[in-house]
């Protein structure tokens, strides 16, 4: 205690781990809904994420001689290793997902200074490693529930812990790329867009790509929440979500026929997650209300290019790593005019 | 009620629980005059005032004990009749727990006053220079809490025009309600001071802003308002919404306009008083009365009755509290002014002074528990809340790493130290102490800088003079060898010399009898005695005297 | 292989050129370096650095004849302000010039001084006042501190007491150096 004691003198209302546990919160519908259409594959990346993510948060704790029970109950771990999991296919070896979050844990959260001091999100790190890294074992889906056999809990587990096969079949019959994909590649074909649809009758189903766009609406559904906890602010999510909404229309509007339609953009890939979830992690992004505009913009924006003339299906991933780089110089150049400043005279 | 008007948003800002209705029970009621009164010299921003009395002179109630020194000052009046004891250092009400010298008046209970002298008291046949001599002579300050000298803000000088006079009756620190209580049981005075300040400042309108959780004050001060005066004084309700009471935070809720960084706001043709200023005002204009007492709120979860005193300025703390009924010993935490801005008192023995609007004491369970501060999380909850628009994080972040320039780049000093960044924090970062640290550790520097400049150059200066003597000395010298080379040319001139050489041995001679003795020399030992006379010994051994100082330090 | 090196030669004379034309045109003129160090130096002219002063302990180190770590009063602000504005690694500040303590002015006692006039002499910045055989006072706001004065003092009746904080110069603690802190 100290011996001079500012004000202000109340309780705190406010905490880190409150934050955080509402964001895992709000994780739930969506991951429910992953359960649902690719199994209990998630739940089991999850679990092994998230001892990873606490067993190496204590490890650097102890190597940077910090205090323990804080930090590892400050609940920032669990969400970087959710975070992950939920990017992951659900046959997926253990192996792998421990790499990825060791690797977003130690390197990119505490070599740079642990809570509040990375610059680059943490489960996107870890997640991009992968992607790059391993992208065969990051591309193999299940079919989402309906259009194809669901691999049961033991299988799943067998598969990813062990490496075993599931006895049921082989591994092509039973996986599938996700919708992202396969008008990725087909396009690159030289299909249009209608005779990928007619090729792959799940993409018809539903809305855009079964399962997907359910995963992605119930995520939609946690941001709100979060943004009714007013544990995240609009200005991000809905600067990146109205984004990509206006380069997909134009793409749309200009050629149907060689462009998919902004709502497929909206409601595929991890598009709702990204917005609500992972641009919106507070340690990274931008934090000035301009600021955040520009953010999501640019998040948006690569999302967008790269789905549409990247290597990779989705973008989200890359979009947020590469805004993240650039947030610290947005802060200087949107910050807010001060009360009994004009307007250009920043001091 | 009020007349619906326009009024403009302030960013930021936080919903706050009231917790006003527990003091507010009771009416005014007065603490008695306590056995001892401890008075410091400083109680208002400003110059020290300097004590004109001593110990052990009788003093009567409203007397000047000390003077005003210098422009921005005030004086101190005696709080009742009785004896100096002491002027002495006293721990008076300041984060830092330090003492300051005090003057300490034992009562003798007769509370006798000084005669009223029967003077004019119609302000409006007096001129504004004497409004504002006499409300200076009353000792009157801001009394909402920074307490700066009253009649400054009377006096915006000639280039500003003042247009707006607003009264502020915001309130919006929890538990504190002073201010609204006087407004609920002494509207009439309140409207008097307002008009005395009006008159001094020529404004052509005067608003009062009050927040809207505060009915009764609303109610009480439009009731008491002339039917006349509707055009010239507007009483507003501003939303409930801290820090609305803050002056330049009022001013823009009620006017629009933003008073510029670093600047005051007259210079937005704005003045702001605190109501209680403003009865403090009338009372000294109307009644001859000086400020010798205030209204404090005594109220907190260790307060069984929470009320509105009437205090005597001087009164300790511990007095005050034991006359509420409550415990005796220190609680958990004593707090001068509300929680969100007050600070810790902890000594008992502290007096109530012109500044002390409320005393609030908590109890642990009010109290953050230790707790262990996180990192940043740059949440942005903090830029959220501050009303002065600044970046809490990155003004921690600096000052964290203690970078005093980069820390002014991100204006420092627009910020108010309301607290809203350290209440909503996630992280329990104690931002304002942060900012409160680099704001007074911007101060160190700068008086160190400058106090290092004096040096510098007053070293300088010194070795120019060494320079400049050991210059004369060598001309001299000079001179007087060739003088001699001329003398030793002719005898008569030798003769001259000789004389010469004996007049100056004369006169040493009868200087070395009529030589100053040491000085407090009386009251030493023997053997100091004796060393001093060596030391007399050496200096006259022409040896050591070669080394012997000049004496032009007299100069 | 002529022709490039006799491409790169000229190259190397017009860039050369361009360079040196650049050095005179666009000359910074900045404070020379010795006023910049001697403005980051405390001035307490107390010579514990072995110097003359804060001047020539400023041009000392200028031309490299003397280390940034000789200042006790300035202590570890002045070292880390010097290292920055110097380029150079900072260093724990050497004790065999001192220790940085707290900040102190002298008194001289009234009551003992003999009128010696040897203090003025020592004095650095002429902050005492007084003349032969008659005390001797110490104008405390001139003060630095240096203790030049105490050495030559016969009676000893000159004391070295702390400044003290007072209302005017109290600074809030910085909560980083009062708790444990992460990060």
């Amino acid at each position: 205690m100290s011996t001079f004691i500012s004000s202000p003198h109340t309780l705190f209302t406010n905490n880190v781990t409150r934050i955080m546990l509402l964001v895992v919160a709000a994780l739930i519908p969506g991951i429910a809904a992953h359960i649902y259409f690719f199994g209990i594959g998630i739940v089991i990346n999850s679990i092994i994420c998230i001892v990873t993510a606490l067993l190496c948060e204590a490890g650097m704790l102890k190597l940077r001689d910090r205090p323990l029970w804080p930090f590892l109950t400050d609940g920032s771990a669990i969400v970087t290793a959710l975070l992950i999991a939920i990017g992951l296919p659900s046959l997926f070896p253990m192996w792998l997902a421990i790499i990825a979050t060791a690797f977003a844990i130690i390197i990119a959260k505490h070599l740079y200074g642990g809570l509040g001091n990375n610059p680059f999100n943490p489960a996107m790190v870890g997640y991009v490693l992968l992607l790059i890294a391993f992208p065969k074992d990051m591309t193999l889906w299940l079919a989402p529930h309906a259009a194809g056999p669901a691999v049961d809990f033991v299988s799943t587990l067998q598969f990813n812990i062990l490496g075993q096969l599931p006895v049921i079949a082989h591994f092509d019959a039973i996986t599938m790329a996700t919708p992202l994909d396969t008008v990725k590649t087909e396009l690159g074909t030289g299909l249009t867009v209608s005779q990928i649809v007619t090729n792959h009758p799940h993409l018809a189903d539903a809305m855009f790509g079964k399962g997907w766009d359910i995963i992605n609406l119930l995520f939609l559904l946690g941001g709100i929440g979060l943004l009714y906890k007013r544990v995240i602010t609009w200005r991000i999510p809905v600067s990146m979500l109205i984004t990509i909404a206006i380069f997909a229309s134009i793409a749309y509007a200009s050629n149907n026929t060689l462009h998919a339609s902004p709502l497929f953009h909206l409601l595929g890939g991890a598009t709702m997650l990204g917005a609500f979830f992972i641009a919106t992690d507070p340690v990274t992004a931008s934090t000035t209300p301009r600021g955040q505009l520009i953010y999501g913009c640019g998040i948006g924006i690569f999302t967008y290019l790269i789905r549409n003339y990247g290597s990779y299906p989705d973008g989200v991933a890359f979009a947020v790593l590469l805004m993240n780089l650039a947030a610290p110089t947005i802060d200087y150049y949107t910050r807010p005019r001060v009360f009994g400043h004009h307007p250009g005279t920043s001091s | 009620m009020s007349i619906p008007r326009k009024l403009w948003r302030i960013h930021g800002g936080l919903h706050l629980p009231g917790h006003k209705a527990e003091s507010m029970q009771q009416p005014i009621t007065d603490a008695p005059v306590p056995p001892e009164l401890i008075l410091p010299l400083q109680q208002h921003i400003g110059n020290v005032a300097t004590p004109i009395v001593n110990v052990g002179d009788r003093v009567l109630k409203n007397q000047i004990i000390a003077r005003a020194e210098g422009y921005v000052s005030v004086p101190i009046h005696a709080s009742s009749s009785g004896t100096v004891i002491a002027i002495e250092p006293r721990v008076i009400p300041h984060p830092s727990h330090l003492t300051d010298t005090c003057i300490v008046i034992a009562t003798d209970g007769k509370d006798e006053a000084t005669p009223v002298a029967a003077v004019l008291s119609d302000y409006r046949q007096m001129d504004p220079a004497e409004l504002r001599n006499r409300i200076r002579d009353a000792g009157i300050v801001g009394l909402g809490g920074a307490g700066f000298p009253a009649f400054i803000k009377l006096n915006p000088g000639p280039q500003l025009k003042i247009h707006t006079l607003i009264l502020n009756g915001a309130e919006c620190e929890p538990y504190i309600t002073c201010d609204a209580m006087l407004m609920q049981e002494q509207p009439r005075a309140i409207l008097d001071g307002l008009r005395i300040m009006q008159h001094a400042l020529h404004a052509q309108r005067c608003i009062i802003g009050i927040e809207d959780n505060k009915p009764a004050a609303l109610q009480a001060l439009q009731a008491a308002l002339h039917t006349d005066e509707h055009t010239l004084i507007e009483i507003v309700a501003v939303p409930t919404l801290y820090p609305a009471g803050g002056e330049k935070q009022l001013i823009k809720t009620l006017t629009g306009l933003e008073v510029p960084s670093h600047q005051l706001p007259a210079s937005v043709g704005v003045i702001c008083h605190n109501v209680a200023t403003a009865y403090s005002i009338a009372q000294a204009i109307s009644h001859q009365q000086p400020l010798i007492e205030r209204i404090v709120t005594v109220a907190g979860p260790a307060i069984p009755k929470a009320c509105n005193y009437r205090v005597r300025l001087g009164t300790p703390m511990k007095y005050l509290i034991e006359h509420t009924g409550a415990s005796p010993s220190l609680p958990a935490r004593l707090i001068m002014g509300g929680p969100m801005m007050g600070f810790a008192i902890n000594d008992l023995q502290t007096p109530v002074i012109k500044t002390t609007n409320c005393l609030l004491a908590l109890t642990s369970q009010e109290l953050p528990k230790t707790q262990f501060e996180l990192p940043c999380i740059r949440c942005g909850e903090c830029a959220r809340a501050c009303p002065a628009q600044l970046l809490p994080q990155q003004l921690f972040w600096h000052a964290h790493a203690k970078d005093f320039d980069k820390i002014q780049d991100f204006n420092l000093f627009d910020c108010i130290e309301c607290g809203c960044c350290s209440y909503v924090c996630p992280s329990h970062i104690p931002l304002v102490q942060y900012y409160r640290f680099a704001k007074t550790e911007i101060w160190a520097k700068e008086r160190e800088k400058s106090k290092s400049d004096i040096a510098r150059q007053r070293h300088e200066f010194h070795l120019q003079r060494l320079e400049r003597k050991k210059r004369e000395d060598e001309e001299r010298k000079r001179k007087k060898k060739e003088m001699l080379d001329k003398v030793t040319q002719t005898d008569s001139a030798a003769d001259a010399k000789k004389a010469a050489i004996a007049a100056a041995l004369q006169r040493a001679q009868a200087k070395k009898a009529t030589q100053a003795s040491p000085q407090n020399v009386e009251h030493l030992s023997e053997q100091q005695r004796q060393q001093i006379d060596e030391i007399d010994k050496r200096r006259a051994n022409p040896s050591t005297v070669a080394s012997q100082p000049g004496k032009d330090n007299e100069s | 292989m002529l022709a490039a090196i006799l491409a790169l030669a000229i190259l190397a004379i017009i860039f050369g050129l361009l360079l040196g034309y650049g050095a005179i045109k666009f000359k910074v003129e900045g404070d020379p370096v010795v006023d910049q160090i001697d403005a980051i130096l405390p001035q307490t002219q107390c010579g514990q650095c072995t110097f003359a002063g804060c001047r020539p302990y400023a041009e000392a180190i200028a031309k490299g004849e003397a280390d940034i770590n000789q200042c006790p009063p300035g202590g570890e602000t002045v070292i880390l302000a010097l290292a920055d504005l110097l380029g150079r690694d900072p260093k724990p500040l050497n004790a065999e010039h001192g220790t940085h303590g707290e900040k102190t002015v002298v008194i001289i006692d009234e009551q003992v001084c003999i009128g010696c006039t040897l203090c003025i002499q020592a004095c650095p910045v002429d902050a005492i006042l007084g003349a032969a055989k008659h005390m001797h006072t110490v104008i405390k706001s001139e003060c630095t501190g240096c203790n030049l004065c105490i050495p030559p003092c016969p009676v000893d009746c000159i004391h070295i007491v702390p400044v003290g904080t007072t209302l005017q110069t109290w600074t809030w603690p910085s909560p980083r150096d009062e708790h444990v802190h992460s990060a």
